[in-house]
């Protein structure tokens, strides 16, 4: 076999650098265009696993931080003592009335936004001609754009004004801000039921409001809770809404809708801004609990979301 | 050679018409891969297992065979395209100026440097025709002359005259067979040693094919070429050397790839040493 | 045999034609109206917010979007927006410049570079990162991240650059613009970042594989192939990004420190629109000032309204380019 190589390359290529197959052994000194191009990609390599690691460790920076710092207040006096502000002594406290709070007013606001949301995907998956659907898309779009406390200004006017705070017009602006999301989900969700499964149930003579509620929505029931949980654990550190409808609230555990009522993340809020270190510690103690429900919340669901739409769409 | 093939009476035979210039004798063909023992293996499946063969410089090499015998697998060795794949692992050497390119001191962008590929459907980039094929020379650090890079390369894959007036167009909006001879255009204008080609008119209708097989047979001179086909007419219309590969079975209803035969074109399509061999060119079976 | 009339069964009445059922034209107009009250819903937010500022719009003028000052003492009462949406803006790019490269950077780790066994993981982290309520991250950046920014970051900054405007000296109550960006950079990360990596995840194989091909590295083959495919979606992405921090109210009332002035010193305390509303909303005595307050609210809105439709409008425009079939004519 001749060598003829280098001699038929010349004459291929008379100009310019041309890459020979001493490239191929790795970094050479001849040819520092390779080696300075290889030294950009790593170091642009280099520079995304920082930014993943970066992203890691502040989650996990602030789980630690939190879970650390309310340590002392970590107990359970947290949830069944009232709070007492201004307080000079050491008697127990907690934030019992923030709990209970939390739990009418997410509550509440469940109830109002998982019907009305069921019922938008409803129509845009089962009854909207296409340009009605992406218009509706994209006023969700919108909607979960405005900021959260545009929508407590707006509660404010529209039923505070006049009438005072409550937990309910605190519930009704969460579930403003829910609505968007159950929406949306519910609306991938009902798109995986297949259209075999209508098909049938027409075909049998069953009316199409019928098929609806008895047939495809069972059938996505799975998915719309998942999507249901992800809106709570959104919606229940919401905290700027809630200073327009729900901020005034006394420091006995309530849970009449009718009053206005404290919830964990307004009652961080407060405690944030106070002097007293013990405030502080309870504040992060309360965090603590808040951030767990909604872990777990938020990476329960996704866990579930791929089993629940493998079932749903029959694969 | 004596042997004659005798297609049997009553069944469709191959016609093989075979159009081409001699090829130089082997003693003065010049090796450029030295395939030795290699198997190809995607996690616990192996696609191919024990090819050594030699690939001749400046010759058309083609690989046949049937679906399922790694022919695809086998052409992405050359150019470490298969390390994209997670599960892949592979055997043995392939060496290409006597460095064994399969090694892993051996950094895959300068292979592929060297190696190119035209793969099955065109894949052009959503940019310019001109950036198209300026693109991998701009980064490769090709920057001068790029107009008559790209006006060269245009020229060489046949497609310059059809495209010299809308060189801003996308390189979407042409045609498959327009798209195709743009990607080769893409590869030749980085000046590679070696251009792999898998199954490159598989997606195109007969003319754009014609004008593929065409410009392989011009452009030979200067680059190697290693097309994957599973057309058998077209190996014989290009190549000057053909290597048939076959699906094997072992224990267990494993299957994996095997080259069967590799030899002149004109002799595995007339006088096939293996009766593997003569039975896929007759058509018997695949 | 007669041919039998699949559609007739005893049971059933005989098909005759159209058949309006009570049953579906309810659900139909209940899903519809649910629908049509959205989108009114939307129109409403906006004309009352609109009309709970116009006493504000009447007595502050147009001078209001620009002017500095925030005065509530009755007589003198005199308010502006110019240095809120000033803090709004510095803050809302601010976090963009800094959140952008971190979410690209680990978008692309999680779809080209990561081993295939972390990904998950590290995907649902990135994205539980967004879970985290924001009452929760100012609470951090008060009393973690602004003391540690304080004694490291800004001061070695300052010593070093102080000459420069942006690094002066810094705020004594120790919040300051600085943190702010900190916090909005990462409430904003989990957001680009997890659009991004859609949008890497549909760069066709065979675009990469075939830039790849060329011999060019990793890195270049992002740059010129992936980038550019996924243009659209990132600027929609971004702009998503820039209307939740232009939104965010606690956590930033919570690290910047809350003063009506417009200061080019990262390390000041400042103000931003959503964050004034904030801690001024329950100290707001007289009918002007709450009118004011709503004001801001409403820029706000208008802005964070016009970055999520601008967005929008760039999916909807991608979404239309990417679904043009390739080869289109001979």
């Amino acid at each position: 076999m001749d060598r003829a190589a280098d001699g038929a390359q010349a004459r291929r290529h008379p100009r310019g650098t041309r890459v020979s197959a001493q490239e191929l052994s790795g970094p050479s000194v001849r040819n520092d265009r390779l080696a300075r191009r290889r030294r950009v990609g790593h170091a642009m390599e280099a520079g995304a696993w920082l930014s993943a690691a970066i992203a890691v460790a502040i989650l996990g920076l602030v789980v630690w931080s939190v879970a650390s710092k309310g340590r002392s207040e970590l107990n359970l006096n947290l949830i069944t003592k009232t709070p007492i502000p201004f307080s000079l002594t050491n008697a127990p406290q907690g934030l019992s009335n923030a709990f209970a709070g939390t739990i009418v007013i997410v509550g509440l606001a469940t109830l109002m936004a998982l019907p009305v949301g069921i019922l938008i995907a409803v129509y845009v998956n089962e009854f909207a001609p296409p340009s009605i659907r992406a218009g509706v898309g994209l006023v969700l779009d919108v909607l979960s754009g405005v900021p959260a406390i545009v929508i407590g200004i707006f509660i404010f006017l529209l039923l505070v004004v006049g009438s005072g705070q409550s937990a309910l017009k605190g519930s009704l602006s969460l579930a403003i801000l829910m609505l968007p999301f159950v929406a949306r989900t519910t609306i991938e969700v009902l798109a995986l039921v297949p259209n075999s499964l209508r098909e049938a149930s027409l075909g049998l003579g069953i009316a199409a409001w019928r098929t609806t509620l008895s047939i495809v929505l069972p059938r996505a029931i799975g998915g719309i809770l998942t999507g249901t949980v992800l809106a709570v654990a959104r919606v229940a550190g919401e905290t700027a809404p809630l200073l327009f409808t729900s901020s005034v609230v006394g420091t006995k555990t309530d849970w009449d809708p009718a009053h206005a009522l404290q919830t964990i993340p307004v009652a961080i809020f407060e405690l944030s801004e106070s002097p007293s270190p013990q405030d502080h510690a309870r504040a992060w103690a309360a965090g603590f609990i808040l951030l767990m429900f909604i872990l777990f919340a938020s990476l329960g669901a996704r866990a579930l979301v791929t089993r629940h739409t493998r079932k749903i769409s029959g694969r | 050679m004596s042997t004659t093939i005798e297609p049997p009476v009553n069944e469709p035979s191959v016609k093989v018409e075979i159009h081409r210039e001699p090829m130089p004798g082997r003693e003065r063909l010049e090796t450029i891969f030295h395939v030795d023992d290699l198997d190809a293996i995607y996690g616990a499946k192996a696609a191919v297992k024990g090819v050594t063969m030699e690939i001749y410089k400046n010759l058309v090499t083609a690989i046949i065979g049937p679906s399922g015998c790694g022919k695809s697998t086998y052409i992405r060795c050359f150019n470490r395209m298969n390390d994209l794949i997670p599960s892949y692992r592979q055997t043995g050497t392939i060496r290409y100026h006597d460095q064994d390119i399969c090694g892993s001191n051996i950094d895959p962008v300068a292979v592929r440097r060297n190696i190119g590929m035209v793969f099955q459907r065109p894949n052009p980039f959503p940019k310019s025709i001109y950036d198209n094929v300026a693109w991998g020379c701009r980064v490769l650090g090709m920057k001068e002359n790029l107009d008559e890079r790209v006006e060269r390369a245009l020229t060489q894959a046949a497609l310059w005259d059809e495209v010299k007036d809308r060189l801003k167009a996308s390189g979407l909006s042409l045609s498959g067979g327009q798209q195709q001879r743009l990607c080769i255009a893409r590869a030749i204008a980085v000046e590679p040693d070696v251009v792999l080609m898998d199954e490159p008119a598989s997606a195109l209708d007969p003319i754009a094919t014609q004008a593929i097989e065409q410009l392989m047979h011009t452009l030979k001179s200067e680059y190697t070429f290693v097309i994957v086909t599973h057309n058998m007419q077209q190996a014989a219309r290009v190549a000057d050397m053909t290597a048939f590969f076959s699906i094997s079975q072992g224990e267990e209803g494993s299957r994996w790839g095997e080259l069967i035969e590799y030899d002149a074109t004109e002799k595995i399509f007339t006088a096939p040493s293996d009766k593997r061999t003569e039975d896929y060119v007759t058509g018997r079976f695949g | 045999m007669a041919t039998a009339d699949v559609t007739a069964t005893p049971t059933r009445r005989p098909f005759t034609g159209r058949r309006v059922r009570f049953g579906d034209v309810s659900l139909q107009v209940v899903a519809g109206a649910a629908a049509a009250a959205t989108t009114a819903l939307v129109g409403l937010i906006t004309w009352k917010v609109i009309d709970g500022s116009r006493l504000a719009i009447v007595k502050n003028g147009w001078g209001f979007l620009t002017r500095v000052a925030w005065n509530p003492v009755i007589g003198r009462e005199l308010y502006g927006a110019g240095s809120f949406l000033f803090g709004t803006v510095v803050t809302s790019f601010g976090a963009l410049l800094l959140a952008t490269p971190l979410a690209l950077g680990a978008a692309l780790f999680l779809t080209e570079l990561s081993p295939r066994f972390i990904r998950g993981p590290v995907t649902a982290l990135i994205e539980t990162l967004a879970a985290v309520p924001s009452v929760l991250i100012g609470l951090w950046g008060i009393y973690v991240l602004g003391p540690a920014l304080r004694t490291s970051i800004e001061h070695w900054l300052h010593a070093a650059f102080g000459w420069i405007p942006l690094f002066g000296p810094q705020s004594a109550a120790g919040a300051s613009v600085f943190t702010a960006i900190i916090v909005l950079a990462i409430m904003i990360l989990p957001i680009v970042s997890s659009i991004s990596r859609e949008l890497f995840l549909g760069v066709p194989l065979e675009l990469k594989e075939g830039a790849l091909a060329l011999g060019t590295t990793r890195w270049e083959m992002v740059r010129g192939i992936m980038f550019p495919y996924a243009r659209g979606g990132i600027t929609a992405a971004l702009i998503l990004g820039l209307g939740r921090a232009m939104g965010e109210a606690i956590a930033v009332t919570q690290v910047i420190g809350g003063s009506p002035t417009i200061q080019w010193n990262l390390f000041s305390t400042s103000d931003s629109l959503a964050s004034k509303i904030a801690s001024t909303y329950q100290g707001a005595v007289s009918r002007l000032q709450l009118s004011s307050l709503i004001e801001l609210g409403l820029i706000l809105l208008v802005l964070s309204l016009a970055a999520n439709i601008t967005a929008q409008w760039i999916v909807r425009q991608t979404a239309r380019k990417h679904g043009v079939t390739r080869g289109g004519h001979a």
